[in-house]
């Protein structure tokens, strides 16, 4: 005898959110390499960009590492979060998300869940980041690092969700997804400041960099991480990893909502 | 009178394709019943993927309207969706999922506690024969091994009715095998109701009660695979004799027509050709004719499909999909 009555129960936001969260966070547990794996790009970076900065700085090591160290934190949130929409157009292309849309999960909770997952291995990163740096003459107020990296976790939610809405607009098309992911990642990297200072760049390089949360970012991370709490920058970065972390999430579930 | 599992009333599909209107599914009228297994036929692009897909919410209806398991997919998607199980035509689990992870997540997406996860968990994964895998990635698994995964993720919360996609299309024919006898198994043991699109002839032919065949968007046949032969294309009897002029008093006497490319040869379509068969022969031989060879060949779904289009089903199958043509 059969029923239609379903074993299956009705359920809220947060279970559903939590639901998904736990799903994307699974292959993280069960490989945490992985985590290390997608750091190779910042570190490169700290390892073969830094000492160039030094020596440019006429050797100031630990000068220098307090300027750009924090910069490289900014960028493992960009780099990590900005390609996370390719997991789910390969989704897209399998079939498991079509799963996740048929079952009764509310679809904003299916966009939010998968966003806040990008917290977990950007918290990780950003704390090895730091550690490599210590032995090199970097000091860091651990408060600070708390508050930075909660700054770009938040930020990091909001980024990830934008990558996943570009991934729901770029369905079967994933050469457009990488397209404007390669457009976007270094104008947005450089003109943040992360790299080299943007004084003694042409105004118009200023301008730009003044719309780019990131610059906002790199700038308060600078400060928390040397333990400058009453600084104007962190206010800025606060706000900028705030707004980036609303847009994305609203135009991120709107996309969701519309998924097919 | 049994309960109705899925009534659709008009149920109508129309995309904008570059600049034209496509009528995807045309006003489908349709009822499957409590613990019935229902097949829908047709060749590729004939809409049984698109009424799939209204059925269970993952697509809006242009215009019509229909109840699944009771509930309907306009004004209670949530409610449909936590009634059906679907296997869609893709992989359902995450390529770099763990199978018993994606077993516990698919549990939590249904409202499942934690322990029924995990005990409905080991059930599937001990009935579906994925205890070997269990704790590998999905990428790593066979593509029979994959279907299987799907089909116990589309169990997960024990739903009356299951919705099955091309469930064996590109599956080896152990596979396909494999993949039928766990179907038919767990509809014995629960009666769970099972609505599944095919290509393949023998598939629908074989295991479905009743068969349903779709054609541009429209269901032009529905009733048992049985009853759809006898009526639709009927058996073909064939007799052989010894002269062109025995075959011809044959034909003349049972109706049947001459072979065109044997005169010694006739053919006559019949229904029940297999009880008709013996008492042809029986006949001629009483009025002195004897008959030296005789075939019966029961017709298949594609002779209905052809008598019913004018096209065979095999033959656009081979032309959608010729790589697919061996294992039909």
């Amino acid at each position: 005898m059969t029923t239609t009555a379903p074993t299956a129960r009705p359920t809220g936001f947060v279970h559903d959110t939590a639901a998904v969260f736990v799903r994307e966070s699974k292959p993280l547990i069960r490989d945490p390499f992985s985590v290390v794996f997608s750091l190779v790009q910042p570190l490169v970076f700290l390892g073969l960009f830094g000492p160039l900065l030094i020596g440019a700085a006429g050797g100031d090591v630990a000068g220098t590492l307090q300027w750009f160290v924090p910069g490289i934190l900014v960028m493992v949130a960009l780099f990590g979060t900005a390609s996370t929409g390719a997991n789910l157009l390969f989704e897209m292309q399998t079939g498991s998300h079509e799963r996740t849309l048929v079952a009764p999960l509310s679809r904003s909770a299916l966009l939010v869940g998968r966003a806040l997952k990008e917290v977990v291995p950007l918290v990780i990163q950003g704390t090895i980041v730091v550690l490599v740096a210590v032995p090199f003459g970097f000091s860091v107020n651990a408060a600070g690092l708390v508050a930075g990296l909660l700054v770009l976790a938040v930020f990091g939610i909001g980024f990830g969700a934008l990558s996943y809405t570009l991934a729901l607009a770029c369905r079967n098309r994933d050469w457009m997804f990488w397209m404007v992911h390669q457009t976007l990642l270094f104008p947005l990297m450089i003109l943040s400041g992360m790299l080299l200072p943007l004084d003694d760049g042409p105004g118009w390089m200023k301008a730009a960099a003044a719309v780019n949360p990131l610059s906002y970012l790199v700038g308060a991370e600078r400060a928390l991480l040397a333990g400058d709490f009453g600084a104007p920058a962190v206010v800025g970065g606060a706000i900028a990893a705030i707004v980036t972390c609303a847009v994305g999430v609203v135009v991120g579930v709107r996309a969701m909502r519309r998924a097919r | 009178m049994t309960n109705q599992m899925i009534t659709a009333q008009g149920l109508t599909k129309t995309f904008r394709s570059k600049g034209q209107t496509v009528e995807a599914v045309r006003s489908l009228d349709l009822a499957v019943g409590e613990g019935e297994l229902v097949a829908f036929l047709g060749p590729n692009g004939a809409g049984k993927s698109t009424t799939l897909r209204m059925l269970t919410t993952l697509l809006p209806a242009t215009s019509g309207g229909a109840t699944v398991a009771g509930c309907d997919i306009r004004t209670d998607a949530a409610g449909v969706r936590r009634r059906i199980g679907y296997v869609g035509q893709g992989s359902s689990g995450g390529h770099t999922q763990r199978v018993r992870d994606e077993l516990h997540a698919q549990g939590a997406f249904y409202g499942l506690g934690r322990r029924e996860t995990r005990a409905r968990a080991a059930e599937l994964i001990e009935s579906l024969e994925l205890g070997q895998v269990a704790n590998r990635t999905v990428q790593q698994l066979s593509g029979g091994q994959k279907r299987r995964l799907d089909i116990a993720l589309g169990l997960i919360h024990r739903p009356g009715l299951l919705f099955l996609d091309e469930p064996s299309t590109g599956l080896d024919p152990h596979s396909r095998a494999n993949l039928w006898q766990h179907i038919v198994e767990l509809r014995r043991e629960t009666g769970t109701t099972i609505f599944l699109t095919t290509h393949y002839l023998d598939e629908a032919d074989q295991l479905a009660e009743r068969v349903m065949v779709m054609d541009h968007g429209s269901v032009i046949a529905d009733d048992t695979a049985g009853a759809l032969k006898s009526s639709l294309a009927g058996d073909r009897v064939t007799l052989a004799f010894d002269t062109a002029a025995d075959a011809a008093a044959a034909a003349a006497r049972i109706g049947a027509e001459p072979d065109p490319a044997d005169p010694r040869v006739v053919a006559v379509t019949a229904p029940g050709g297999d009880r008709a068969l013996p008492r042809y022969i029986r006949d001629l031989s009483d009025a002195g004719i004897e008959v030296v060879a005789a075939t019966h060949r029961q017709p298949t779904l594609d002779d209905v499909f052809l008598a019913l289009t004018g096209r065979s089903l095999r033959e656009e199958a081979a032309h959608a999909e010729p790589a697919e043509l061996a294992t039909v």
